[in-house]
């Protein structure tokens, strides 16, 4: 039996895990990260000459659910066209059998680390940009199903992109019956996915604690809509103001009340006292920031006062010491 | 008793199942596979957990393994509640622990089963090694490297059957070739008189053939579907879906 060094070993044991590219435009250049999925592998693409990312099925995938959750990820992306959305660019399955698809390739850094430097306008900022790519979405009919921190990422110039659409749902039928993608090495042949299938079934709960809707952790896919999404961008705003997820205790300076309500509209137990959609949260972030009332809070008397003292505050000032002026010259002129 | 890897048909086969079988011939068979995996790792393991010198080492290796076969250590083994390889090095420290040395020594050559092993070239191999970590991960370490080269020796009983002994070679020489300067596709295609995209596709057969080599290997050192998957996930990073 043939001695292998631990160098030898070490290249074994990447060429076991590498995803076979042959017969394939692709080329391995370096592997990225695992997710609860697959690998992503940076690739080159030898035709066009440009850096790709490869997302490759590598987990235990007895049932073949996991390779339909990657084909519909493909699918999804592929009728998501906007600039918060990762395009993918090509699927299909490797000569090794495992599911693929390719996108681009991003560099960045995710929603959790990029905040660590910003303050609470730029957070709210970034909140409103999240929510761009996922109204667009639900405008296509589909809900991304798994949104937290880790699956936003913050490119190189600000943007922001939305990654992870394995859990999504699609309610567009449009969508649904369109599907049928090829092998990679053989265009063509209808050898790679079949129309994607529904990937959860009523009862069967996915999704990321802390972050998923009372109805996504109860299973109940039949209620999940837009506003299961709103549930989990409004956690991710929580997550975004105090830098805890949902599950830890606070420990923080309580929000801002109108901030608060914001949070809680969205992330309200019963599905109808949510946001209706997207963009009705998103005006409200808006309105915070320009010092307008916002729809999810009732504000007092004393309340207003202070948002409108604070909001005229130049106005305020100029005319209070106008005034002052004013009283003083009467006084003196009366001496 | 001869230990070899690569004897086994293509058809899915664990030794765990085959250990425990009632014909003499298939538990015959998985404790060849099972001593061919595992001897090594266990010889080892011994020298460097115990301190034991080569020639205890050797005479602790045999035992353990003739008791394996006679005592029906594997018996015991349950899956569900760990890995085999984690169960039978707690079996050496149990064996190890439960006998002295100098009973080790009355041991030797008074008629033990002998296994026919090459103690020399595990020397040489543990002369070799930088072990870095605790001495449990060295032990799954050399697991994984006997695991490989099993499926090293798997991969070229299959080109020679399949006759693609040439991919063989290319692998070899790519592949497994410890020499400090790497040689690249172009030499190799030169030294072969091959054109370099052959190279790359003799090169990704092989790789494939010793990826299926590999995860075959590990099916026939696990105990079930399920240690199988874990393993093959832990180990090696890769989906058992697609081999």
């Amino acid at each position: 039996m043939k001695w292998l060094s631990d160098e030898t070993l070490t290249r074994l044991q990447a060429s076991v895990q590498c995803p076979d590219l042959s017969s394939t435009r692709y080329r391995a250049l370096k592997f990225v990260a695992r997710g609860g999925m697959g690998a992503v592998w940076l690739a080159e693409d030898v035709v066009l000459h440009r850096r790709v990312a490869l997302k490759v099925l590598d987990v235990e995938d007895r049932t073949g659910e996991l390779a339909s959750r990657l084909e519909r990820e493909a699918l999804v992306l592929a009728h998501l066209e906007h600039p918060g959305i990762v395009p993918v660019h090509d699927a299909g399955t490797l000569p090794d059998g495992r599911v693929f698809y390719c996108m681009k390739y991003v560099e960045g850094q995710t929603l959790e680390s990029y905040i660590v430097n910003t303050n609470l306008p730029q957070r709210l900022g970034l909140a409103q940009r999240i929510a761009e790519p996922l109204a667009f979405a639900h405008s296509k009919g589909i809900v991304h199903r798994d949104l937290k921190p880790g699956n936003i990422m913050i490119g190189a110039f600000g943007e922001v992109l939305i990654m992870d659409w394995g859990l999504a749902k699609i309610t567009n039928s449009t969508i649904q019956e369109s599907s049928h993608i090829t092998s990679a090495g053989t265009p063509g042949e209808q050898t790679g996915f079949a129309t994607a299938a529904p990937i959860t079934s009523h009862g069967k709960i996915l999704g990321t604690p802390g972050y998923m809707s009372p109805e996504q952790a109860r299973g109940d896919s039949a209620a999940m809509d837009e506003r299961s999404d709103i549930f989990s961008l409004g956690a991710i705003l929580r997550f975004m103001l105090t830098g805890q997820s949902p599950e830890e205790t606070p420990t923080t300076a309580p929000l801002p009340k109108p901030l608060n309500a914001i949070c809680q509209k969205a992330m309200a137990p019963e599905i109808s006292e949510r946001y209706a959609s997207i963009q009705e949260m998103s005006a409200d972030i808006s309105q915070y920031l320009e010092g307008v009332p916002i729809s999810a809070y009732r504000e007092g008397i004393v309340e207003r006062g202070m948002r409108l003292l604070e909001r005229h505050r130049v106005a305020v000032v100029l005319v209070l010491a106008y005034i002052a002026m004013r009283v003083l010259f009467i006084l003196f002129s009366h001496r | 008793m001869e230990a070899q890897g690569g004897t086994f048909p293509a058809t899915r086969f664990s030794v765990i199942a085959a250990a425990k079988s009632s014909d003499p011939a298939e538990r015959s068979r998985a404790m060849n596979a099972l001593i061919s995996a595992y001897w090594k790792p266990v010889y080892k393991y011994v020298r460097l957990r115990w301190g034991l010198d080569a020639d205890e080492a050797q005479d602790f290796t045999q035992d353990f393994f003739t008791r394996l076969i006679e005592k029906e250590f594997l018996d015991s083994y349950d899956p569900a509640k760990g890995h085999l390889r984690t169960f039978l090095r707690t079996c050496v420290d149990r064996l190890f622990l439960n006998q002295s040395r100098d009973a080790l020594r009355q041991k030797r050559g008074s008629g033990a089963v002998h296994v026919s092993l090459d103690f020399e070239e595990a020397e040489r191999e543990l002369g070799q090694c930088v072990r870095s970590g605790s001495l449990e991960d060295y032990f799954d370490k050399e697991w994984v490297r006997s695991l490989f080269a099993l499926a090293v020796m798997r991969l070229r009983s299959r080109c020679e059957e399949a006759g693609k002994m040439l991919h063989f070679e290319l692998f070899e020489r790519y592949d497994l070739d410890d020499s400090d300067a790497k040689i690249s596709y172009v030499q190799l295609a030169a030294e072969f008189h091959l054109a370099v995209t052959d190279v790359t596709n003799y090169l990704a057969f092989a790789r494939r053939e010793f990826r299926r080599s590999v995860l075959d290997q590990l099916h026939e050192m696990t105990g079930n579907e399920e240690e199988f998957h874990r393993e093959a996930q832990a180990l090696l990073g890769v989906s058992a879906k697609s081999k």
